[in-house]
């Protein structure tokens, strides 16, 4: 499945935040239609990382490469617009807006029509419209029976948590990126729903075609899904490769299990 | 449903699909027309309004329609400006209606004696429509990085310095013309020229009130389109998020900028037709006191919500103006009252029991004024015939009300403010003297003569009231957050 193809690469990326070091040197890659799962104790800098990825924030130093292609100093929505969209750990959804038109509004990347022709409804615009509803629909048809039929036209707001996180990652998808960040999918969700989210993030790879970061705290979505795991720990890469190889690596044990501060002293 | 044991029984979402259920939007009678009129198309939805407004003319003098027709087409439409940038982009833009003035000006410079230009208006509205953009584009250039309290005090400092400077622009001198008089400083420019269409005048009230309904048609079928496209859900995404929005491929910057000079370009083609039917442009008119009151027809519309911006141009112009007057004022103003007394007082037997306290407290008062203070009932309503006597049995008329029912006036607007903050026993026993004093200073002051100032207050008070009942507006959509 692992095609062999670099599609994004951080090299050498630094980040500060006064005087602490959220992101120390790290080194990584990203291969087309991989799922690799960050991870790592709290504050460990893994959202600041899908930060700097989606050029929320600046690096300090170092690169970003997308296709080869460095995307420092680019505008959130440029980055957006190549091909990475990430979900948020916190939900940022439109709230008043609807289901669909979360979803819809994600297209205003990759569609065209000014908004003179939007006021006329040239044939171009309404071509265009319908293009951006299909999608929409398309995209959101991806979770079952969840966000379909009568949920389209309600708001935001009045979704579940889950369905909520379900909208974000379908508003990921409709911006056409070609790899998603997840941040913590499966966050607060009750054990049913975890184990959707697991076989849904695999069928976005599968089906979708999606390559896949996804930062996630529960090690059974993690053991589920990842060809590859990185773990962070104050912004350092402590430990890279497949799960079994990870979740047993002597650091990553200290980390989760606190017990540096023991033996560093 | 059958379940298998060892799952939770129910979780988030299940709870939210079991028990909200298949839960429609709207419900009731209320829903079922809200839910028709959703399912119009735009065009029919502007007809709705449209049809009335067009047979307006043939039902009403000439001065009605310029008072409550002219005016609430310029209301309505200047709001809908602002509702691009405030509503759908959700920029707090405090400098709006210096963009109208603007419009006014540039045309009165265009059409007017000012400079001896007279230029036909199917070459001066362009003009002055892509030149209020142009400003429009100059104060958000620097402001569209700009987020919330920053971009207010911004806006509102070019909303003041364009008074100011409209003020002061009769003696500005020019490198090598000298010195030029460009906006007749505090007297304004006057006699501007009605506008003037292939040779076809719009020079009379009719006329200026159809070309104000094409235009408010043409601009609500226009921003509904835009409302429905890729530009407006974008408007509203960086309205509700604009970190969000931005990550999800909205350039936020530019489209904040776009906002900005849609907005002022409606206001400046409001402003071009203000000027026609003014007549005169004049500094005074474009200051905070309408600022006030566009965003007081936006805010009772429901930001954001096309429609509603017409009714509450409807409200927010006609209410007021038709208190002004006591022959139409008195039967609104009582008709209102008990309309909201019905509506609201549940059961009957404490409807009755407050309508009773309402005339038992009226007589009380009277009763013990007669006796102790003469001098607060020594005066008469306003009008004649049966009811206005028997008024006079029941409320305080003192001879020299004007002191008395200034008191009573801030008296009433600290009750109001308090009111709804006492428990439920409080209220029903506080609500007949609350209805008492709310007709005394009705009676005495307000019935009397409504002047500018009375007008903000009744518009502020209205404003509080729907914050209460309707904090999304009469139209808008409902802005909860379940965390
Ligand atoms: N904008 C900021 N300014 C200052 N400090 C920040 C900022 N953003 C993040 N940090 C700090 O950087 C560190 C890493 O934060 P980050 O959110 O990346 O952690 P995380 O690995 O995502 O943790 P969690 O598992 O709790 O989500 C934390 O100590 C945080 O306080
Ligand atoms: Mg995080």
């Amino acid at each position: 499945m692992t095609g062999d193809a670099t599609l994004l690469e951080l090299k050498e990326l630094d980040k500060s935040f006064g005087g602490l070091r959220v992101i120390a040197d790290l080194d990584m890659v990203v291969k087309e239609h991989e799922i690799v799962s960050v991870i790592g104790p709290n504050g460990a800098g893994k959202t600041t990382l899908f930060n700097l990825i989606t050029g929320i924030y600046r690096p300090d130093s170092g690169e970003i490469q997308l296709d080869g292609r460095n995307l420092v100093g680019m505008a959130p929505h440029k980055i957006t617009e190549l091909g990475i969209a990430r979900t948020f750990q916190t939900l940022r959804l439109f709230l008043n807006m609807t289901v669909k038109e979360n979803v819809m509004a994600a297209q205003y990347g990759h569609t065209k029509v000014g908004v003179l022709r939007s006021m006329v409804r040239t044939p171009g615009a309404r071509r265009e419209e319908k293009e951006i509803h299909r999608l929409a629909e398309e995209k959101l048809g991806f979770f079952g029976d969840r966000l379909m039929g009568y949920r389209w036209d309600q708001f935001a707001y009045s979704l579940s948590y889950a369905n909520r996180r379900r909208l974000e990652i379908a508003r990921a998808m409709a911006t056409q990126a070609r790899i998603l960040l997840l941040d913590e999918p499966a966050a607060g969700m009750n054990p049913r729903e975890t184990h959707e989210i697991t076989e849904l993030i695999g069928k976005l790879r599968d089906d979708g075609g999606y390559t896949i970061l996804v930062i996630e705290h529960d090690m059974h979505v993690v053991e589920g899904i990842s060809d590859r795991v990185v773990a962070l720990d104050h912004g350092v890469k402590i430990a890279e490769g497949s799960f079994e190889a990870v979740a047993t690596d002597p650091r990553v044990v200290e980390a989760y299990l606190g017990l540096r501060k023991t033996e560093t002293k | 449903m059958e379940q298998p044991p060892d799952t939770p029984r129910i979780g988030v979402d299940e709870w939210v699909a079991s028990v909200e259920g298949k839960r429609e939007r709207y419900t009731g009678p209320r829903g079922a027309v809200l839910k028709r009129w959703e399912r119009l198309p735009p065009a029919a939805r502007v007809l709705v309004f449209a049809t009335p407004a067009a047979v307006f003319p043939f039902l009403t003098s000439g001065g009605n329609l310029f008072r409550y027709g002219l005016f609430t087409l310029v209301y309505a439409l200047l709001a809908l400006g602002l509702n691009i940038v405030v509503g759908f982009a959700g920029l707090l833009d405090l400098g709006y209606v210096a963009f109208f003035g603007c419009g006014a000006y540039m045309y009165a410079i265009l059409a007017s004696p000012q400079f001896g230009n007279h230029w036909q208006a199917e070459a001066a509205i362009p003009v002055v429509v892509v030149f209020t953009a142009v400003v429009g584009l100059l104060v958000g250039l620097p402001s569209r990085r700009l987020l919330g309290d920053y971009l207010a005090i911004l806006t509102l400092f070019f909303g003041q310095a364009f008074v100011v400077f409209v003020n002061n622009a009769n003696r500005i001198s020019f490198p090598f013309v000298g010195h030029a008089d460009l906006t007749g400083g505090a007297n304004g420019i006057a006699n501007i020229d009605p506008f003037n269409f292939f040779g076809y005048r719009i020079d009379s009230t009719r006329k200026q009130y159809y070309l104000l309904l094409i235009a408010v048609a043409l601009v609500l079928i226009l921003l509904m389109f835009v409302n429905e496209s890729r530009t407006g859900r974008a408007w509203r995404a960086l309205r509700e998020d604009p970190l969000a929005a931005e990550v999800m491929s909205i350039p936020v910057n530019r489209l904040k900028l776009l906002a900005f000079v849609f907005g002022a370009a409606v206001a400046g083609l409001t402003g071009a037709i203000y000027g026609t039917i003014a007549t005169a442009a004049l500094p005074g008119d474009y200051d905070v006191g309408l600022l006030i009151t566009v965003y007081a027809i936006m805010i009772l519309g429901g930001f954001g919500s096309i429609m509603g911006i017409v009714v509450g141009a409807m409200i927010v112009n006609n209410i007021p103006k038709l208190l002004h007057s006591s022959a139409n004022a008195r039967p609104l103003f009582y008709g209102t009252i008990l309309l909201a007394i019905l509506v609201k007082l549940r059961p009957w037997r404490l409807l009755a029991a407050e309508l009773g306290g309402l005339v038992a407290f009226g007589f009380a008062i009277h009763g013990i004024a007669s006796a102790a203070y003469p001098r607060l009932v020594d005066g008469e309503s306003i009008g004649s015939g049966v009811s206005a006597r028997a008024l006079d049995h029941w409320m305080l008329f003192p001879k020299n009300p004007v002191k008395i029912a200034d008191v009573a006036y801030i008296l009433l607007v600290a009750a109001i403010v308090v009111y709804p903050q006492l428990s439920r026993v409080w209220r029903a026993v506080l609500l007949p003297p609350l209805l008492y004093l709310v007709m005394f200073v009705w009676e005495n002051l307000l019935l009397v003569h409504i002047g500018g100032a009375t007008r903000l207050i009744l518009l502020g008070a209205m404003l509080v009231a729907l914050m209460n009942i309707r904090p999304q507006g009469l139209f808008g959509t409902a802005t909860v957050e379940i965390a």
